[in-house]
């Protein structure tokens, strides 16, 4: 008898908030994974902005700051240039990263902060009820787009880790998915080298995850699957844009 | 035989569905016969000789439900 | 101790390193470029860390981060830059971080100028930010003072876990006079056992947060905040008095311009006239009780400020009505001078005796 999978200990024991089939619940289990296979559980100090997932701070079983929206980041500057031995992450959504936080997060990578950044970019805001987002498709509905997002009026979805990757001091930056198993296992590679990124002392890492939103997209938690695969990743291409090596 | 056994712990499952797509052998399903906790038919296996115990229903899901061992 | 001849916002600088502060967080702005200057070359000497980061929101909230994770930590900036950074400071006052932030005041509003001004008081004492919050705000008249109150200042932002502003303006920061450098008085400090500093497994995580979705346990949250601005009003009000029990008029001043009205005083005693002076040290708490021990028949109370009136609320509040309250100021960085003083003193005393 072989254990296949089990809850992770680097969660708590508190059931998640998200809504039904919201993949940031598979993103968190990630995370944790990653911590306690790199047994830095006791080290870690995470930042958890306001978003869906500011919860976090509740959900994974290490040390967390509560931050204000867009400021991670800066927050996580902060606690790792305190404790530069802990292992120091955050978790943003997109409306917190792509949009308020923009300036926040292009800074740690181009001071190279040695922090781990997990990007969940799901093309529009969750928390506060579907609003588009900088990340919101060309077309895509949402309560602040109601005909669609049109490029004329306020241009095409930003790309974020493309735009990270032309930083030098961000030493890894990957976008990987997590709407089938076998993406779900690349994503958790991604997040690993992420954070052994920052063990090895290399620079900013990023990861962003491509995640769905099944209550605000308006559909089922398997139709936001597909969505995501057919529409997301055309525009948002899995790749890895920057490993260790030099900005190409 | 079966080579996989699973788990789910049923009080927490949101019926989401998404274990149900992730499984190879297409064997789970929402229990229509029971409602948890939540107010949501909880998924469970149909045919649990033909689990092969590779764990993608427990990868999948987002609330950590389901636990794999592989016999 | 040998003095040393400082400039404000060096002074600034090496009293938070005598007290510990190894973490500064800031960006440039005029007139307190120097201590961001000083504390980068001075922190890497002690193994500190000196950052200066993107705007002053990102530095506001490395302050939070640093605080959380259980170092001393000190920002500083000048009026539009501590306006940048009041949500990150409601943010610090929310979760009961301790930390210090130095506002070298300037001209206002909007870019206003740089020549100094104290037209910020509302700002540091209502509160930028949002939500029933206070914060510490100390302001110092002196650069032997602004040492003084810098040295203690983490201190007591640790003791009650609350941010403490040092409020100065263009003067204090750009005048050199001579300092050394006192021991603050001991203060009783908790271990920080809530700081993140990772569980090393052995307990249960600490969090550092401001969220309380119910809303039962935000007013709980409250509640306990108001408790300790109780505390901090009974126990750390400060100020100076002179001559007020016996005054024809008492003039209400802080910062600088106290040093100006101080000269008027001395002047208008010259020609017979009684002034006496109530120099508030801790801005918040604001020393309201000493006002109970003006002259009862004094004519009349004169605020004097750099800016358009703003103390004289509070002033207004202290003196309940008792006597009239009258103001007297310059604003946008123009300094008022002891003639303007002495005019008002005159007319609120009825002419010369």
């Amino acid at each position: 008898m072989t254990v296949v999978y089990k809850k992770s200990e680097g969660l708590t024991d508190l059931q998640l908030h998200y809504c039904p089939g919201c993949t940031h619940g598979i993103i968190h289990k990630l995370v944790a994974e990653v911590m306690v296979e790199l047994g830095v559980l006791g080290d870690a100090i995470g930042v958890a902005p306001v978003g869906c997932s500011v919860l976090a701070y509740n959900y994974l079983n290490c040390d967390m700051h509560e931050a204000a929206h867009g400021r991670a980041p800066a927050v996580a500057t902060g606690v790792k240039r305190v404790r530069p031995e802990n292992v120091v992450f955050t978790y943003q959504g997109d409306g917190d990263l792509a949009s308020i936080g923009t300036a926040e997060v292009v800074h740690a990578a181009h001071r190279g902060e040695k922090i781990t950044t997990i990007f969940v970019n799901n093309a529009i805001y969750g928390m506060t009820g579907g609003q588009m987002a900088p990340t919101t498709l060309i077309g895509q509905k949402a309560t602040t787009a109601p005909y669609g997002r049109d490029e004329a009026h306020c241009g095409k979805p930003l790309k974020i880790s493309e735009m990270i990757a032309t930083i030098d001091g961000a030493k890894f930056v990957e976008r990987v998915s997590v709407h089938n198993p076998a993406n779900i296992r690349k994503a958790k590679k991604a997040i690993k080298k992420a954070f052994e990124c920052q063990l090895k002392g290399e620079g900013f890492a990023l990861v962003e995850v491509l995640s769905t939103c099944p209550t605000n997209w308006g559909k089922t938690p398997i139709d936001a699957l597909k969505w995501l695969e057919e529409n997301m990743i055309p525009y948002y291409p899995l790749k890895n844009f920057r490993n260790f090596g030099e900005v190409k | 035989m079966a080579k996989g056994k699973v788990k789910f712990n049923e009080d927490i499952c949101k019926g989401c569905e998404l274990c149900i797509i992730a499984c190879p052998q297409k064997i789970i399903a929402l229990d229509e016969e029971k409602i948890n906790a939540k107010g949501f038919h909880p998924a469970h296996l149909v045919n649990e000789d033909a689990c092969i115990g590779c764990g993608n229903c427990a990868i999948m899901c987002p609330d950590s439900v389901i636990e794999v061992e592989r016999i | 101790m040998a003095k040393v001849l400082m400039k404000g916002n060096e002074a600034v600088g090496a009293a938070a390193i005598k007290a510990g502060c190894k973490y500064f967080f800031g960006y440039p702005i005029t007139p307190q470029n120097e201590i961001p200057e000083y504390m980068s070359r001075e922190l890497p000497k002690i193994g500190g860390v000196f950052l200066q980061a993107e705007s002053e929101i990102a530095a506001i909230n490395m302050v939070y981060g640093a605080s959380g994770a259980g170092a001393r930590v000190m920002t500083s900036s000048s009026s539009p830059g501590i306006a940048l950074k009041q949500e990150g400071i409601s943010y610090i006052a929310g979760a009961e971080l301790p930390c210090v932030i130095v506002n070298m005041m300037r001209g206002g509003p909007g870019l206003g100028g740089i020549q100094p001004s104290q037209a910020d008081y509302f700002q540091a004492t209502r509160g930028g930010g949002n939500g029933d919050y206070r914060h510490i705000v100390y302001a110092p008249s002196s650069i032997q003072e602004t040492v003084d109150i810098m040295m203690e200042s983490f201190d007591v932002a640790e003791m009650y876990r609350i941010p403490v502003m040092v409020l100065g303006d263009g003067m204090i920061g750009q005048m050199m006079e001579a300092v050394e450098f006192h021991e603050p008085k001991k203060r009783e400090l908790q271990e920080k056992t809530w700081a993140t500093d990772g569980t090393k497994g052995k307990r249960k995580p600490n969090i550092i947060n401001s969220l309380f979705l119910d809303p039962q346990e935000c007013e709980n949250h409250n509640i306990r905040l108001e408790e300790k601005h109780k505390i901090i009003s009974e126990k750390e009000v400060r100020y100076e008095a002179e001559g007020i029990e016996d005054a024809d008029v008492v003039c209400v001043a802080y910062g600088t311009t106290s040093r100006i009205v101080k000269n008027a005083i001395v002047e208008c005693k010259k020609e017979g006239i009684k002034v006496g002076i109530i120099r508030p040290i801790t801005l918040w708490p604001f020393p309201m009780e000493i006002f109970d021990k003006i002259n009862k028949n004094a004519k009349g109370v004169l605020t004097v400020e750099m800016s358009m009136g703003q103390m004289i609320d509070d002033v207004k509040i202290a003196v309940n009505g008792r006597f009239p309250v009258h103001f007297v100021g310059r604003s946008g960085g123009m300094v008022p001078t002891p003639a303007n003083v002495i005019d008002s003193i005159k007319n609120i005393a009825g002419g010369v005796k």
